[in-house]
């Protein structure tokens, strides 16, 4: 129990910093960070498909594509965004059933191979039937959402919008991790065959934690659209899947703050190596090859062994210390 | 969080101290695509620039202030991009420059807009001066204009009656391609091939013998230097007899090195082209270009170089440093070579932002484009 | 009917160069049990290896065709394998699927940064003849990638069947535990394997470069096609690569010339989907025993 209060006090505590990160700071500083809160989101869904499931996903932008186009062309065509979004979600949920079922069949790693294929697929259809997404021109032009006084039209009412709504999406990741129903999802990342002789349908648990985690991509795509106000097939490649792929791993893979520091570090990279020029995605690749070697479990789990290493009273759960493993 | 809160700090403070000395200097943003597909583009542009930034250095600066050249890497990512063009605003950016992909200006322009910034692009697709944006200017014909200017080449010089178009199915290679079918629908020419390709094509021989089977009396090639080139090795393969028309690309020097041979008899309308060395002022670009970066100029580079030397000349014109003004001024404004050398030919700019110059075709012969028209400005 | 012919033969011939990438993927999945999304960046890579010996070291086109065949091996062969197949692959397979997705991005930028980000020239390895046949044209490179394809594909299985090493080599892939206990040199198995993706890769590189000209962001798309003409083939056959291979070479044509060229890079990814549907292990896989 006081793992729980202690967890609550720190994520309270980045919630704090999060609130005052963007005060004092230019339009820039607060866009990247609102970028930070959406690709945030949209690997936090990743990570329950990767960290907990075990099964790489290589479409999260393509839902974000789902996502983004069906908020972009509802609110465009007058709806409000509290409107759209839901069915952006919706939409990616179901996509990601139907998507999941027939490779999920199967073990091994189709689902890696069907979502690599959906990804371009998704961005030819964008780019093809330009009657409905403006094809390669984009849609632009979307309306920030707002709420009677208070509208998010500005750079620093948006990022709080964008904060409250990263939040609640924290808070239900958070309840379906740790409701019981949600136990299953540990169980299966702990050890699936004992799960599966436990009595755990551990195909149905993988198809559900993948839609789950293309809902959430979508729902990042539905606050990408206002947020950047402009949208094109490009911005949703496969490139963009593999770059929130690697956000989750960076991170570490099965932690629930995971996703946070890795967009974290994805996001802010560039501006850090900017003395860099070109090489920083040289540098980036290559530390993302030594940290597997080394520390496969990401920077969570680098951070929970030197924790380990000077305070070695402090026992990690047994389960977390599997999870961060990838199967 | 606290570590990237650290780093926000860090950079903030940073940017800061480089204002710290900005009293003598005037910044440039630089915004374009250094990396990701478009960094051969985007490299020529900034270099075109810096060539510029020096000679305009060389000269005094602008009224008086040295000119900074701040560079941002778009990764030619049209989300990034926007970013960027706010980042340089933020870091006291006196015009923008860049971005050069459509996709890219389309959206980050809007930013400019907003904060009354001017800002040069070498997009070229008709779409970019139809947002009534007044900060927006081309330093290269849209395709829009370019295009039609090819329409009098295929009805009066190749008496064409049928075409094939061969495109990128981007939103580059897309602008062109509506122009083209709608300039082909005026002048009373048959389009009867009409073949789009992907960016990054590698493999041209479907696209190749669609255009050969329907046998038109010409075939205008709309893509990327890559592309072009790939498509002309294909085309001399499957020996495709009739005329290929390009708008700028087709005959840059780039395609003609990759496509070897192939580019043989190669024709394009071109705006301002290196290759144009009757005119004084680019042969003296091009040779100093080449023996600064060891390599040929493209003509992004001349763009590039354009719209840095447009910056200096308006601002004198308008004696402040003053986005609105500057504006106001560029429209519907004419520089010619003979007050202004560094603007390389006669250039004038409408209420759009668009562009126009004379401008030339040229056919490969012998590995080299020679100039074989010219065609006045429109 | 010229056109019909045209559009076949060079998509034989495009699909001989998708399937040597193909049987490099397959020999990768048997040797490790893992995807190499970087193999698209390991047929992009050799040629810059010839070029940067022709440019930097001055040295003929033919030597240089050798040292970069010789760099290609040590380096997508030997290090690939000591540097990051082997501490990763305790990880698990995902973390290798991911460590070579990096390193994908990795070998596009140095060559981007490093060499240059514009195309570069490739000389041709033949004369630019071409012949005509019924009126379709075939170059001399594209019947030379064809013959050599087939002869890979039949030297390699008979080298697998048929001879000491090959036979090891099979039974290292199908139960390295046993292999092992059997005094079979395992790891010795797995190098010689990444040796022959590394030389297949490079060979596959210095016959396509010519005509796709040399540059850095040349992977993607070729990777991706292999891959998927390595499942659809099957993945545990060499054969099925060639099958795979040629396959979506001739179809991707027809499409684009008959059916829809927009959408014409939507095909190899509808056959990927049809065949993870209807028939998992391939077209001419055999189902594989264990859970992978």
């Amino acid at each position: 129990m006081t793992k729980v209060n202690k967890g609550f006090i720190v994520a309270a505590l980045l919630l704090a910093v999060a609130i005052v990160a963007p005060i004092g700071q230019g339009n820039y500083i607060t866009y990247t960070l609102a970028s930070w809160l959406v690709f945030s989101i949209a690997a936090m869904g990743l990570n329950l498909t990767l960290g907990y499931a075990g099964q790489i996903s290589l479409a999260q932008a393509s839902f974000m594509a789902i996502g983004a186009y069906i908020t972009a062309l509802l609110t465009l065509s007058g709806w409000h965004w509290m409107a759209a979004m839901p069915l952006g979600v919706i939409a990616c949920f179901i996509v990601g059933l139907l998507l999941g079922y027939p490779a999920l069949r199967l073990k091994g790693h189709f689902l890696a191979f069907v979502t690599l294929a959906f990804n371009t697929l998704v961005f030819l259809v964008l780019r093809n039937e330009e009657w409905l997404t403006g094809g390669s021109y984009g849609l632009t032009g979307m309306p920030r959402p707002g709420f009677g006084l208070f509208t998010t039209m500005k750079q620093f009412n948006f990022y709080y919008f964008t904060l409250a709504v990263t939040v609640l999406a924290a808070l239900v990741m958070w309840g379906i991790v740790r409701s019981p129903w949600g136990r299953a999802f540990t169980a299966l990342r702990e050890n699936p065959i004992r799960a599966e002789s436990l009595g755990v349908d551990t195909r149905r648990i993988t198809l559900l934690a993948f839609a789950i985690g293309s809902a959430y991509g979508g729902l990042a795509g539905s606050l990408i659209a206002p947020l950047v106000q402009f949208i094109e097939p490009g911005s949703f490649g496969l490139a963009h899947s593999l770059r929130i792929l690697l956000m989750v791993i960076v991170g570490g893979a099965g932690y629930f703050g995971g996703p946070f520091l890795g967009a974290a570090v994805v996001i802010l990279l560039p501006e850090m190596l900017r003395f860099t020029q070109g090489y920083y995605l040289i540098i980036y690749s290559a530390l993302v090859i030594v940290m597997l070697i080394f520390v496969p479990a990401g920077l969570m789990g680098m951070g929970q062994r030197l924790r380990e290493k000077f305070w070695p009273g402090r026992q990690q759960r047994a389960d977390m210390a599997e999870g961060a493993r990838l199967k | 969080m606290l570590r990237k809160t650290l780093w926000i700090a860090t950079t903030a403070l940073l940017s800061a101290l480089g204002t710290a000395h900005a009293a003598d200097t005037v910044k440039l943003g630089m915004v374009a695509e250094l990396s990701g597909a478009g960094a051969p583009a985007g490299t020529n542009w900034r270099d075109g620039i810096k060539i510029a930034a020096e000679e305009i250095n060389a000269e005094g600066g602008i009224l008086g202030k040295k000119v900074q050249i701040d560079e941002y890497d778009t990764q030619t990512d049209p989300q990034v991009s926007r970013a960027l063009v706010q980042k340089a605003i933020d870091g006291g950016a006196y015009v923008i420059l860049g971005t050069i992909y459509s996709g890219s200006t389309m959206v980050n322009m809007l930013v400019a807009q907003q904060n009354s910034m001017p800002q040069f692009v070498g997009s070229e697709s008709p779409a970019v001066v139809q947002k009534g944006n007044p900060f927006v200017f081309r330093t290269s014909s849209g395709a829009q204009k370019g295009v039609p200017a090819l329409t009098a080449y295929f009805k009066d010089t190749l008496k064409a009656k049928t075409v094939g178009v061969a495109w990128v199915n981007n939103e580059f290679g897309k602008g062109g391609h509506t122009v083209f079918l709608k300039e082909m629908e005026k002048a009373g020419i048959k389009v009867i091939a009409d073949v789009p390709s992907e960016q990054a094509q590698t493999d041209y021989a479907a696209d190749v013998a669609k255009l050969k089977q329907a046998a038109p009396d010409a075939v205008f090639v709309y893509m990327n230097q890559e592309e072009s080139a790939r498509f002309l090795i294909e085309a001399k393969k499957q020996s495709l007899a009739m005329p290929l028309v390009g708008e700028v690309t087709l005959t840059e020097a780039k395609v003609i090195e990759l496509a070897a041979g192939s580019a043989e008899g190669a024709i394009a309308h071109v705006g301002l082209t290196a290759t144009a060395t009757d005119v004084p002022g680019i042969a003296a670009f091009a040779t100093k270009f080449e023996a600064t970066f060891k390599r040929k100029p493209t003509h992004d580079a001349i763009k590039g170089y354009i719209g840095a030397w447009t910056t200096k000349y308006v601002t004198e014109m308008v004696g402040k440093f003053d986005g609105e003004a500057f504006s106001t001024r560029m429209h519907g404004l004419c520089l010619k070579v003979a007050d202004h050398p560094k603007i390389l030919m006669d250039t004038c700019w409408d209420d759009t932002g668009e562009m126009s110059r004379p401008s030339f075709m040229v056919q490969v012969k012998n590995g080299t484009p020679v100039v074989i028209g010219q065609v006045p400005a429109n | 009917m010229s056109q019909f012919l045209q559009v076949m033969l060079s998509g034989l011939a495009t699909g001989s160069i998708y399937a040597l990438v193909a049987i490099g993927f397959t020999l990768v999945w048997q040797a490790a049990q893992t995807v190499n999304f970087a193999q698209g960046e390991f047929v992009m890579l050799p040629a810059f290896f010839v070029l940067a010996a022709m440019k930097l070291l001055g040295m003929p086109f033919w030597s240089a065709l050798l040292l970069g065949l010789a760099i290609s091996l040590l380096v997508l062969g030997l290090l690939f394998k000591k540097l990051i197949v082997e501490p990763i692959l305790p990880h698990g397979g995902i973390t290798l699927i991911i460590a070579t997705m990096a390193l994908g991005i990795l070998l596009k930028e140095s060559v981007k940064e490093f060499y240059s980000a514009e195309a570069q020239p490739f000389p041709s390895l033949f004369p630019a003849r071409h012949l005509d046949f019924h009126g379709a044209v075939l170059s001399l490179q594209d019947i030379f990638n064809l013959v050599l394809c087939l002869a890979i594909v039949v030297s390699l299985t008979l080298f697998l069947n048929r001879t000491r090493t090959g036979r090891c080599m099979q039974a290292t892939a199908q139960n390295p535990a046993v292999a092992e206990i059997l005094g079979v040199n395992v790891k010795r198995m797995i190098l010689y394997t990444f040796l022959i993706n590394a030389g297949l890769a490079a060979i596959a590189s210095f016959l396509i470069t010519p005509v796709y000209l040399a540059k850095f962001s040349n992977g993607e798309s070729l990777g991706l096609i292999a891959f998927i003409a390595a499942i659809v083939g099957g993945f545990n056959q060499i054969r099925g690569a060639l099958v795979g291979g040629l396959l979506i070479g001739v179809l991707d044509n027809l499409t684009a010339t008959y059916v829809t060229a927009e959408y014409r890079a939507a095909l190899p990814l509808v056959l990927l989907i049809a065949v993870i549907l209807v028939r998992p292990q391939g077209l001419l896989g055999t189902k594989e025993g264990r859970a992978v």
